[in-house]
């Protein structure tokens, strides 16, 4: 048991170990704060050999004696001003010397930023720095108190000063002149700082007092450390924040009133907000009425607009209008020295170094001719703040200790690239660390860089994949909560024994039902299907024709308007895909059951049916409601398989081959009239079982003829239906649409195209953009068509659903698709648009009255606005799982082949680049679908123009082949898992 | 700690334990803060006290034994203690009055109560009442200790008879390491707890924790509190017999001799 012992303090003491007074804090409450300290006589000075101070010792005895200035060895004791601003220097594994670390000067860089203190730190802990830590406070001769009228600063100066002299003293001391022997040398203590007051007053009071180049300078082998010195004239940090009031960040927004009649008067522009993910100092609104979107660049004119807001702009002058930046910006690497607890105090002061790294950033960039028009934000209309999905940044935190009970003030890092960092006041944050946890902004006041928020919830450990599934549903609003009771309430009481009843005129599931039962329809899906919503048949007609039938699963028999069932649906738009996981519309019992196709059973269906030529032109169509019984479900390759293999010569392969040939000369037929082949990154995950969900690989979908099969019928049935609703509803019909992208999208990839490749993209129509596509063969290089191809998908605008009777007849057209009319028809089970369309069909052919919300035009309207973005979200999320499993994928890989090959846990792959920046490249990895930045430490010889980038000497332009070696490298601070991509070839830049 | 503005802007910011070994007031982990004891005449109470433990300072005035003032208060096989615990609107941080019938109050004294019911020989007294007046004046952590600590002495400057000494001690877990003796800042940011002992006897007579304390801690912490409170044992017996012998000196030089100035015309009432 240690000894326990009462610390003695007597009353004369008082003066120096008590203080007792009053503050007034900022909200004006008046504080009494009660300090004492106790001073003592056991603190070490550190140094080996001490006579007097017997602690562990880390310092050499004599200092370090390599300085020639100073021949009888020397100890280093800075001032604060140096960890400020020569952090880089005092971390350089070059910079040797014994240095006496001051607890004010610790206290003081703890105070003037956090994550500066932590990185001093983590150097006292490194062996290999000679660094001892004097706490002088606590030890009676140096511990001082402010004297009147003393500014902080100067009483830490001076506090510095006496612990110098203090060292100097008691090296004397315990070194006495032995008799006989020449006085020993005492090794100098050298009072390193950058303030020029504190050095003149050490030296008067016959002190070692250097700056800190000067000190380098004298340095053997300078020249590399004063590359590491920070610019001269940081000295405006020195000055103390003892500042008044707050200081506005931001202007003001402008009175509602106002931002409405300037809108109205065109002066002002309103629009949604989009970040940029590149440089978290760009945004841009895109504005009604101008070809380009409005840039917005620098804090202040992005003024705490944040992504998804609708605010309102003001564009400035032309003269002022500039390009967007050609720089990668990463927030947490320029705002790593950043602190939580500061700038939530006091306004602006802390943040000064902040703001002129910012500003150098924002001015270095040499920003390229094109110039867009650019102006600030002067309101908001409606904030879309929701719940982020962020992690706790660990450098932010003043206390790691995992059993700390105080508030701190941290900063959650969203995981998306486009949402700024969210400070936030919480008693667990040490426990977070490591966890994705839910953030909602609460507000974000003119006098705050961030803006401030509150804790939600924790959602996991980072990587484990339930809070990785979930904050992905969470980050893209994904609603995945199980389905309640009454919804549940909705289905077919018998559930699983649900069966088509036997066929009888008095039964209502057979009024007005074609039976199809005898037809040899088939179904073919991906594999492992469960929601098989459609099946196909084809058969030909004694006249020489062919008969050809799409039947679609008949859910609009069970999902029934004004209901719960129905509503949830509506507010869910649509099945989620990720790759672990399926978040229905629909309650499981109707998607892979009742509602799906399965072989050998009967089941209700909508059915489709044409009579072609056997040139595919369609010679008639019904629509009708049918009872099938699928005679088989295929996957893609057993149905390639069983149409290729000539011994075959069933009903079911004569059906298959016979809608082979109607997809072929469909498909024929919309190329011709000018549908795009399109292209985007698809990668599938190989999972080691169903049960672990481990990923094993990625590998890129493979595109079958059957997959086309389906494709061109399931096209087919759309388009046909949408001709026959349109026509029955020409008001409220549920249709789809692609708008033409506006040539000025095109703009730069032409441009790319042309001066890299010599290649030329005439956009002029959706068949001219086809034909060029077409031309853009490198034929030494097969995926490059592809990679063009998904480029230019990146520039079309993407489609949507739209009620017919709200825009004019003209904008109806399919521009991929080159169809004047589209819909979604072919999975209800999936999409709520089809359901829609499965109602209105349903009038449409006489068999049930259309529901009167369906004849709405603002209930449409307003439906397909959220299944619009239900769409959007649920593509989003889908990527990013299958980007997340590519991580996993890769760390496996890794992994694995490091036990293969003993070293090496890296993936090497060939990629694409993409974009050029000043300081990185963007790069497109095929095989792996994913999009990664290639970044350099230094801005490198860039030119825009050219679209090329020059790393020592070797030129890399967008289109170029390279390797990079991917790794997945969690953040230190965030845990965020990120792919970092390091170029292999044609030149290394992991040094770089 | 340094004295800064900013250290006071930021009290969060104050490292409990730093790696030199130090707590922010210099004081290693199992060191205990100064002690004053005070045991000179308050009023005209039969026993007082005013105890500072660091910048904690309690006054404790004893009344009694005399007869209970309420009927309802009588037992008839031994003396009833009441407690009474105010807390001075400016001991804390923030201003606050607290009313006589906050809960928290209440708490404490029952506490207090309970804590003292085992030791004070209350038999002797039947039929009569102690009156233990607790008035908190400056608070800087381990409140509940300084109040015990101060009980103890004030009843033993009142006369009244007690099996033993009760020494209370407050401890805390810094992450794994446990502290004694704690501050305010300590324990806003730790989970602590209240000991106290009969350090003769070697009963613990109060355990009280009002944060969570992993249950592996807490007997660490435990023991070594209780240890602490031997500790403060020696501390409170050389005040109580200190000022005993003063007490004897002045009864046998008579009223004439004012040598013991603090103890005057004690014992003479």
């Amino acid at each position: 048991m240690a000894e326990i012992t009462i610390l003695k303090r007597t009353r004369t003491e008082a003066v120096v170990t008590q203080r007792k007074f009053f503050k007034k804090t900022a909200r004006g409450k008046v504080i009494k704060v009660l300090r004492e300290r106790y001073l003592r006589d056991d603190v070490s000075c550190g140094i080996d050999h001490c006579r007097e101070c017997t602690d562990a010792q880390s310092l050499p005895v004599s200092g370090d004696l390599q300085h020639p200035s100073f021949p009888n060895g020397h100890f280093v004791l800075p001032d604060t001003n140096v960890f400020l601003s020569q952090m880089d220097l005092v971390e350089s594994p070059l910079f040797t010397p014994p240095i006496i670390l001051l607890q004010t000067v610790l206290e003081e860089v703890r105070h003037r930023s956090l994550p500066l203190y932590n990185r001093l730190k983590a150097l006292t802990r490194m062996d290999e720095k000679k660094i001892w830590v004097f706490y002088n406070e606590y030890r009676a001769e140096t511990a001082i108190i402010r004297e009147e009228g003393e500014t902080p600063n100067d009483r830490n100066d001076r506090g510095i000063r006496k612990a110098t002299a203090w060292y100097n003293s008691h090296l004397k001391v315990n070194r006495p002149p032995i008799r006989g022997q020449p006085a020993p040398k005492l090794p100098t203590i050298v009072l390193m700082t950058e303030d020029a007051a504190n050095r003149q007053k050490a030296v008067k009071e016959s002190m070692t007092s250097v700056s800190v180049r000067k000190y380098v300078e004298g340095m053997k082998g300078a020249t590399q450390l004063l590359d590491l010195l920070a610019a001269e004239g940081t000295s405006e940090i020195e000055p103390t924040k003892a500042v008044a009031g707050r200081q506005a960040l931001y202007p003001d927004y402008l009175p509602t009133t106002a931002l409405l009649a300037g809108v109205k008067a065109g002066q002002l522009h309103q629009g949604h907000f989009n970040a940029n993910q590149y440089n978290y100092l760009e945004g841009s609104v895109p504005v009604p009425g101008s070809s380009k979107p409005v840039l917005l660049v620098g804090r202040e004119n992005m003024n705490r607009a944040v992504d998804g807001d609708i605010v309102v702009v003001e564009v400035f002058d032309e003269k002022e209008w500039k390009a967007p930046a050609d720089e990668v910006v990463d927030q947490d690497a320029t705002l790593k020295n950043d602190d939580a607890e500061d700038s939530a105090d006091e306004g602006d002061t802390e943040g000064h170094e902040v703001l002129t790294r910012e500003s150098k950033i924002l001015q270095s960039e040499k920003r390229s001719a094109e110039r867009q028009p650019t102006g600030r934000v002067v309101g908001v209309i409606k904030r879309n703040w929701r719940a982020y999905v962020c992690h706790i940044d660990s450098t932010s935190l003043t206390s790691s200790n995992s059993t700390s009970l105080s508030q701190q003030t941290v900063f959650a890092t969203p995981v998306s690239r486009l949402l700024p960092r969210i400070r936030l006041r919480t008693r667990q944050a040490p426990s977070l660390i490591g966890q994705k946890i839910l953030v909602t902004i609460d507000r974000w006041d003119v006098t705050s860089r961030y803006p401030e928020g509150h804790f939600v919830r924790a959602l996991g450990k980072v990587e484990s994949k339930e809070a990785e599934q979930e904050s992905l549903l969470l980050e893209f609003d994904v609603p995945y909560r199980p389905f309640g009771k009454a919804i549940l309430d909705c289905l077919p009481k018998e559930g699983e024994q649900w069966v088509v009843p036997p066929k009888s005129d008095s039964s209502p599931d057979w009024k007005n039902r074609e039976d199809l039962r005898e037809l040899i329809i088939c179904s073919i899906d991906p594999p492992n299907c469960q929601d098989i919503d459609d099946a196909l048949h084809a058969r030909p007609l004694p006249n020489g024709n062919i008969e050809a039938g799409v039947h679609i699963a008949d859910v609009s028999n069970f999902v029934h308007p004004d209901t719960p069932m129905d509503s949830e649906a509506a507010s869910r738009g649509t099945t989620v895909y990720l790759v672990d996981k399926r978040i229905d519309m629909l309650p499981a019992l109707l998607g892979t059951n009742l509602c799906s196709l399965r072989p050998f059973v009967e089941r209700l269906a909508f059915s489709a049916i044409w009579e072609m030529t056997p040139e595919a032109e369609i010679v008639n169509v019904r629509f009708t409601k049918s009872v099938i019984a699928s005679k088989a479900a295929f996957t893609y390759e057993e149905a390639q398989i069983r149409k290729d293999d000539p011994h075959h010569q069933d009903d079911l392969a004569r059906s298959i081959r016979l809608l082979n040939t109607l997809a072929q000369k469909l498909k024929a037929k919309r190329m011709a009239a000018g549908a795009l082949n399109l292209a985007s990154p698809e990668v599938k995950i190989q999972l080691e079982s169903p049960e672990s969900s481990d990923p094993i690989d990625v590998e890129q979908k493979e595109m079958r003829e059957t997959n086309s099969l389906v494709e061109e019928f399931m096209l087919l049935a759309n388009i046909s239906v949408a001709r026959k609703i349109e026509e029955t509803f020409p008001q409220t019909a549920v249709l789809r649409r692609h708008l033409p992208p506006p040539r000025t999208n095109f703009e730069k990839l032409q441009d790319i195209l042309l001066k890299r490749k010599d290649m030329k993209l005439d956009v002029s129509s959706s068949r001219a953009l086809a034909a060029s596509l077409d031309q853009c063969i490198d034929p030494s290089e097969p995926a490059f068509n592809t990679l063009v191809r998904i480029m230019a998908t990146r520039c079309m605008l993407s489609a949507e659903y739209f009620c017919s009777g709200s825009v004019g007849k003209d904008t109806f057209g399919h521009y991929g698709l080159a169809s004047p009319i589209y819909t979604h028809f072919t999975s209800p089970i999936r999409r709520y648009a089809d359901v829609l369309a499965h109602r209105q069909l349903s009038a449409a052919i006489g068999y049930t009255p259309l529901h009167a919300s369906l004849h709405s035009k603002p209930y449409v309207e307003h439906v397909l606005d959220v299944v619009n973005r239900r769409h959007r979200m649920a593509q989003m999320a889908g990527r990013a799982s299958v980007e997340f499993y590519v991580g996993l994928a890769l760390k496996g890989r890794g992994e694995r082949e490091k036990k293969v090959g003993g070293q090496a846990a890296e993936v090497t792959e060939d990629a694409f680049v993409i974009r050029t920046f000043r300081n990185g490249l963007g790069v497109f990895v095929s095989k792996l679908g994913i999009e990664g930045l290639v970044m350099f430490k230094k801005n490198m010889q860039f030119d825009a123009e050219n679209y090329t980038i020059t790393v020592r000497s070797t030129t890399i332009a967008v289109f170029d082949k390279v390797t990079v070696r991917i790794s997945v490298e969690k953040d230190k601070n965030t845990q965020r898992g990120k792919v970092k991509m390091n170029l292999v070839h044609p030149i290394d830049s992991s040094g770089l | 700690m340094v004295q800064s503005i900013s250290t006071l802007k930021c009290a969060s910011r104050i490292e409990i334990l730093n790696e030199g070994g130090f707590r922010s007031d210099g004081r290693r982990q199992y060191e205990l803060r100064s002690i004053e004891i005070d045991l000179s005449q308050q009023g005209h109470a039969d026993g007082s006290a005013v105890l500072t433990h660091g910048l904690t300072q309690v006054l404790v005035s004893v009344f009694g034994p005399r007869e209970a003032k309420m009927r309802s208060q009588t037992i008839h096989d031994r003396a009833n203690i009441n407690v009474e615990l105010s807390i001075a609107a400016f001991s804390a941080g923030d201003r606050r009055k607290r009313s006589r019938g906050d809960k928290r109050i209440l708490e404490f004294a029952a506490a207090i109560k309970s804590t003292f019911e085992p030791v004070i020989q209350t038999s002797l007294y039947p039929r009569s009442q102690i009156d233990i007046f607790v008035q908190v004046i400056q608070q800087d952590g381990g409140f509940l200790q300084a109040c015990i600590n101060a009980t103890t002495i004030a009843l033993m400057s009142a006369g009244i008879p007690m099996i033993d000494f009760i020494c209370a001690v407050s401890g805390g877990v810094h992450s794994t390491s446990p502290l004694l003796d704690l501050t305010l800042l300590e324990e806003n940011d730790v989970p602590n707890l209240t000991v106290a002992v009969m350090p003769k006897t070697r009963k613990v007579s109060l355990v009280t924790m009002e944060t969570r304390l992993h249950v592996d801690r807490f007997e660490e912490i435990f023991k070594l509190a209780t240890e602490a409170g031997q500790v403060i044992h020696g501390e409170m017996k050389a005040a109580i017999l200190k000022w005993s012998k003063g007490l004897v000196k002045s009864m046998g030089h008579g009223n004439q001799d004012r040598d013991g100035g603090e103890v005057d015309e004690v014992g003479f009432d």
